[in-house]
């Protein structure tokens, strides 16, 4: 076989797959809706204002709610020792008020 | 037509078989690329998916949540806050929330307790999230024993068990009672953790943040549209991890580009002089030089993006579970809803592919329009 | 027929380096005949091939092939009159390494975008004309010195063109090969190409095939043979 249909072959099997996890993806977003809905309508029963996505410490588990204080807790020196701390930025609007 | 298309082939021949002399290097360079994709499009496709999913999922959330200082910490709130804010105009509805933190030693977790504003479980019981269930094998009919706020025990039954597709948000609660609530906590009556609110006109809602903290100046007010924009900046360039990661992709890129910008070594050019007095023009050996950049970019590119889809949607994020976990024990189901943004792949695909191609094709210029004549004398 | 008008060549003309390497050669060779260009190194043989060859343009003077003026033609028309006339072997082969002997005979008809299954037929053919199809796969750098240039040679006429031009072809050849590639240049006279040879070989210009010897010094000729 020569290379370049090897290539154009390799390249279309690629874009094939690429063609079928956009579908795939299409397919999950209509199936999701029901679980999507769940879980809103959840937040809306119980007053809930975060996702669950990390329950190291409180600060990251409730990022909204947390204030520039949280962190520092335990020690007013008090380095971050929560690695999920690192992949939140602090709330918007918290050094307003 | 016709021609041309063979002609692109029997070029991208010539420049796969030029590849293949260089196995080793090749085949690793192709590694390195497909993998650095497949990092940055695994965050891209993980942060965009879980950005939408809060936006969608928190519209629910209470319009305003007034929390209590002290001395810099979070303070609990007395019953006559309630009163004092429901006599602010504008406010429609006033609820005070009862939540709080419990860390369990038997699974080193941290769980949210919470109880709902209305269906409450009774007395004795508990509804649990399905992490917690996952976690300590808890089934419903089981029974937890928590340790209350004087060390006495305090044994409950688990009723529910929450669905396991609400554990985005659910993963880690456990809804109590209010009455086991307090007497968990020793959470006097007419105290309560914070307060919700409604305001009747939506536009009105800062005004009344305002008035809230002109009435209670040791009171902080949340808003939900800024809860919203928390999470829309969740992984955010800016955070620790991500901008090593970033980083990290943007240098190895340079490296790549670098080595491929900085010229052509003396047996490329030579090569090339050997095409141009075979008889290749100026515009083939470019062309050549293009694809050599394109095909390992391409497939680089498409390989990476399809794994990083796997990797998100299929795997929940297994590689970056590390991370994601850190010093937690309990830890989500990270099974998101395929949101995908078509501009950041494209976005990601200039980023990657152009600059690549770009970088194999502009050091060759010069050798490209090299005059045939000099191969004959060498 | 290919016709040389007081052909100069100066290389890095203006500088004081200035290097006049074929100075003032006019010249008409003939179709369907051998002719060699015969003398020492530093005799502008390899740079009158050159120009011959449309590989680079003289500083002064014209060249017609066929009657026709081809010293001012664009870029690329040049390129294209020297692919489609022009078959070139050179004095080191200059087969691409890392390559087959079949894909290096192949790799002029290339941008030509030609049906790839015919290009190869031909290549194949050619290949077997000259008793190296077992070879077909080997790498270039794999080949014998022999099988090599048998290669280029393939290479010089996958085109088909009407006019062979080698230089120093039996540099790095023994008696044996050099004989046998005599034989081949005998062979490419009977089916009517031309070929122009420059080489200092006795066993080359003093071969029964060739048709004429022109001997050159110095960049010019100083004796145009019969």
């Amino acid at each position: 076989m020569r290379k370049s249909t090897l290539f154009f072959l390799s390249l279309g099997i690629l874009a094939v797959l690429a063609a079928a996890a956009w579908t795939h993806a299409a397919y999950q977003r209509v199936q999701g809706q029901a679980d999507l809905q769940e879980r809103a309508d959840m937040v809306k029963q119980l007053d809930l204002t975060d996702l669950c996505l990390f329950t190291e410490a409180r600060y990251t588990r409730h990022p909204t709610q947390a204030d520039l204080h949280s962190p520092f807790q335990d020690h007013p020196m008090s380095l971050e020792h929560f690695p999920s701390g690192s992949l939140l930025a602090p709330r918007k609007g918290i050094g307003d008020r | 037509m016709g021609t041309w298309f063979e002609r692109q082939r029997n070029i991208i021949d010539f420049t796969l078989s030029s590849l293949v002399r260089r196995k080793g290097k090749n085949l690793s360079l192709l590694l390195v690329y497909t993998l650095l994709v497949f990092l940055l499009a695994s965050v891209m496709f993980f942060t965009h998916a879980l950005r939408k999913e809060a936006s969608l999922v928190l519209q629910g959330a209470p319009e305003m949540v007034v929390q209590r200082m002290a001395a810099g910490r979070h303070e609990l709130m007395p019953g006559r806050y309630l009163n004092a804010i429901s006599g602010i105009r504008g406010v429609s509805a006033v609820r005070g929330r009862l939540w709080g933190y419990y860390y369990d030693a038997f699974t080193s977790a941290n769980y949210t307790l919470l109880v709902p504003g209305s269906d409450a479980p009774v007395p004795g019981y508990i509804s649990i999230g399905s992490g917690i269930a996952r976690s300590r094998l808890t089934a419903p009919g089981d029974l937890i024993s928590f340790r209350r706020y004087d060390g006495e025990p305090m044994v409950l039954t688990v009723q529910e068990v929450l669905s396991s597709g609400s554990e985005l948000v659910s993963s880690d609660l456990i809804l109590i009672s209010e009455q086991d609530f307090r007497k968990l906590f020793g959470m006097a009556s007419g105290m309560f953790t914070d307060i919700v609110l409604t305001v009747r006109n939506a536009k009105e809602v800062a005004t009344a943040a305002g008035k809230v903290q002109k009435l209670l100046p040791d009171t902080r007010p949340i808003l939900k549209s800024e809860i919203l924009r928390t999470y829309d900046t969740i992984f955010d360039w800016r955070s620790g991890i991500i901008v090593v990661i970033l980083s990290s992709a943007v240098l190895a890129f340079i490296i790549f580009a670098w080595d491929k910008a900085s010229g052509l070594s003396a047996e490329e050019r030579k090569e090339i002089g050997i095409l141009k007095a075979l008889g290749w023009e100026t515009s083939d050996v470019l062309l050549m030089k293009f694809w050599e950049g394109a095909a390992v970019s391409l497939t680089s590119f498409l390989a990476g993006v399809l794994f990083a889809y796997v990797h998100v949607f299929f795997t929940q994020v297994v590689l970056f579970e590390p991370v994601l976990k850190g010093w937690s024990t309990l830890y989500p189901s990270f099974r998101l809803v395929p949101f995908i943004s078509p501009y950041q792949v494209a976005t990601l695909f200039f980023l990657t592919v152009v600059p690549y191609t770009v970088a194999t094709i502009v050091p060759s210029w010069r050798a490209a329009t090299i005059d045939p004549d000099s191969v004959m004398r060498s | 027929m290919i016709e040389l008008r007081d052909i100069r060549k100066i290389f890095n003309a203006g500088k004081p380096h200035a290097l006049t390497a074929v100075d003032g050669v006019s010249l008409i060779v003939n179709d369907r005949a051998v002719t060699v260009l015969q003398g020492p190194s530093g005799s502008g043989k390899t740079t009158l091939l050159s120009v011959v060859g449309c590989m680079s343009r003289p500083t002064e003077g014209r060249i017609l092939l066929g009657g026709r003026e081809i010293t001012s033609l664009p870029e690329r028309f040049l390129t294209e009159v020297r692919r489609t006339t022009f078959g070139f072997i050179f004095q080191q082969f200059n087969l691409v390494k890392g390559i087959s002997a079949l894909e290096n005979v192949m790799l002029p008809a290339y941008p030509l975008g030609e049906h790839h299954a015919s290009l190869k037929k031909r290549a194949r053919a050619l290949l077997d004309l000259f008793g190296i199809l077992p070879r077909e796969s080997s790498k270039a750098e794999w080949l014998s010195g022999g099988e090599a240039q048998r290669t280029a040679i393939c290479r010089a006429l996958i085109n088909d063109p009407q006019i062979i031009i080698a230089d120093e072809p039996t540099a790095h050849l023994d008696t044996k090969l050099s004989h046998e590639f005599m034989d081949i240049v005998g062979r490419l006279k009977s089916e009517q190409k031309t070929v122009i040879i420059a080489s200092h070989d006795p066993l080359v210009y003093g071969s029964t095939v060739v048709d004429r010897v022109i001997m050159m010094r110095d960049g010019r000729i100083e004796a145009a043979g019969q």
